[in-house]
């Protein structure tokens, strides 16, 4: 008999546990997400109405479901402020993907080429700084890009710039941060795919007389596909809602929408139109987490 | 015939390169928190002055103490949960909402922090739970969770099922086979699923900021305030120390994958 049958009960009991925390922690407080994009602001606490009261009976429950409008979300689509948010985060996660790939390739691809016993060395100094804190790494670059910082200490001592550069609040730092936070998240399911490839069929090519750029275009990188979606979709799906990176990074004149949404909330104290920004940012997501899920699922589920 | 070496010399630039880039600013970082001048960018020699400024920073110690209370507690119940979810994924048959599981366990790992510390605080204002130290354990939990799970499920996937089953064959019951066979043999990818919980939770900024509530600010909460404000040396020494920490749990988690890895493939996070 085979143990998958066995375990089959017990293993039902165990989903309990996490399945009540996880509707609770994680699919209900959508709900209220919904909820709330659809009321009005206040100046009250909580800030927003209508407020529904279970214990007011059905009447006032009625009436606030009456209360509830689509206004928040109107305002998104008419206000240019948002609309520029939106599309600027999916230009920059674009366009930051692009460059992550670009960078993550050449060193995934080294990085399966190493003898077997290096290769688990070069993983692990992959990893680590993923698990070095964020935020952390996002300072050590405020340090590097500053006004009198290294780079334009080394800039000016090498006679290659005059005076220093302002670095410091530009797309060009708020890259350099994306691509530095990110590159480990395209690397590993990158190598993951290139490090499974039989090295038999490169070298067959090769034999045949394709050249080396031939060779990779037409049989490396086709079969390492499914790592670059993985990788793709692991930067992509973050980064169009990265709030601390821009924040501390780019320039202030033009936001992303996950600092809009953290502005709207923190500092406008405007919770209903924060909540519609999600609610918006959730729905231009729901494709690429659904991909996500499904590659997650085949890869953890029918075996690696 | 197979060539000597596949390596080119192309791979290994890109190699050294992509190396240097990860690890170069965090490097200086470190160097930079031994500075004795007070301007970030002038070297004035060797010293620990950050770091005893630091010590007298009562605000700084107690956002400290603030945030490892957070993920000792979230990393717990977080290995706790995503254990049992791991087991109930690889090991359980179809159930009822199978997919809304797994897709509730997978989605956390890439959503955008805004949104998931967004939606759990207007669900502790809908409850009208005190912000603080519970709120942010919990929001903490929630996403730390679907790491464990996919760390331990992927160890499970990959783990021999005919020692189970032989288990079985010899009269033990399922949760008795469970717990003598298969729980040790994936202890380590449970201790490596724990430390990843541990150092997300001590690195979050967003989910945190959200759920939290008055007087109770976490480290990357109070580090975040001060680097708007600019660099400062103290800043540096914090972070030195914090990633002095890391590295700590990094070790202990290579070591027990280590152990796991000799005994079939390694877990590693993601």
């Amino acid at each position: 008999m085979s143990s998958r049958r066995i375990f089959a009960r017990p293993a039902r009991f165990a989903a309990i546990a996490p399945y009540v925390w996880m509707g609770l922690f994680f699919l209900v407080p959508f709900a209220f997400v919904l909820k709330i994009s659809l009321s009005q602001t206040a100046i009250a606490q909580p800030p927003y109405e209508p407020v529904f009261d279970l214990a007011a009976g059905w009447d006032a429950l009625k009436a606030a479901f009456a209360a509830l409008s689509i206004d928040n979300f109107k305002l998104l689509g008419s206000d240019d402020i948002y609309v520029f948010a939106y599309v600027r985060s999916l230009t920059v996660a674009v366009t930051a993907t692009a460059l992550l790939l670009l960078i993550g390739y050449p060193i995934a691809y080294g990085m399966a080429r190493l003898p077997k016993r290096w290769q688990a060395v070069a993983m692990v100094l992959v990893i680590v700084p993923f698990w070095t804190s964020f935020l952390i790494r996002i300072y050590a670059w405020i340090n590097i890009l500053q006004h009198d910082g290294l780079l334009n200490q080394i800039l000016l001592a090498l006679h290659l710039v005059s005076q220093p550069v302002v670095w410091l609040s530009t797309d060009t730092a708020m890259y350099l941060g994306i691509v530095y936070s990110y590159l480990p998240f395209m690397i590993l399911p990158l190598y993951a795919t290139l490090a499974k490839m039989e090295p038999v069929l490169e070298e067959a090519a090769s034999d045949l007389g394709a050249p080396p750029w031939q060779v990779f275009w037409l049989v490396t990188f086709p079969l390492s596909l499914p790592g670059v979606g993985a990788g793709v979709l692991l930067c992509f799906i973050p980064i169009v809602g990265e709030f601390v990176i821009p924040d501390l990074l780019a320039g202030s004149n033009s936001l992303m929408i996950g600092q809009t949404l953290w502005l709207e909330f923190f500092t406008n104290k405007d919770w209903p139109v924060a909540s519609a920004a999600a609610i918006v940012l959730l729905v231009v997501l729901l494709v690429p987490l659904l991909l996500y899920e499904r590659l997650q699922k085949r890869q953890l589920e029918q075996g690696r | 015939m197979r060539k000597v070496s596949r390596l080119s010399r192309f791979n290994i630039a890109s190699l050294a390169l992509g190396l240097a880039f990860l690890y170069l600013p965090i490097l200086i970082l470190v160097l930079y928190s031994f500075n004795a001048s007070r301007l970030v960018t002038v070297w004035g020699g060797w010293s620990l002055r950050w770091y005893r400024e630091l010590f007298n920073d009562r605000a700084m110690i107690e956002a400290v103490w603030m945030s490892l209370r957070v993920a000792v507690s979230s990393a717990t119940i977080a290995t706790l949960l995503g254990t049992l979810a791991a087991v109930a994924l690889s090991r359980g048959e179809r159930f009822r909402g199978r997919t809304l599981f797994s897709g509730m366990l997978y989605a956390p790992l890439v959503m955008p922090e805004v949104i998931t510390g967004l939606s759990l605080l207007l669900l502790f204002v809908a409850l009208n739970a005190e912000r603080g130290f519970w709120t942010v354990t919990i929001a903490h939990t929630t996403l730390t969770m679907c790491f464990v799970a996919v760390v331990v499920q992927s160890r499970l996937g990959s783990l021999d099922r005919s020692l189970e089953e032989a288990a079985m064959d010899l009269g033990c019951d399922p949760v008795r086979a469970f717990v003598a066979v298969t729980l040790p043999l994936i202890a380590p990818a449970i201790v490596a699923g724990w430390m990843l919980a541990f150092t997300l939770s001590l690195d979050d900024l967003v989910i945190a900021s959200f759920t939290t509530g008055p007087g109770s600010a976490t480290l990357p909460i109070r580090i975040y305030s001060e680097v708007r404000l600019g660099v400062k040396p103290e800043i540096n020494a914090i972070c030195t120390l914090v990633i002095a920490l890391i590295a700590v749990v990094i070790v202990i988690a290579s070591l027990a994958s280590k152990l796991s890895s000799s005994q079939g493939e390694s877990a590693a996070p993601l």
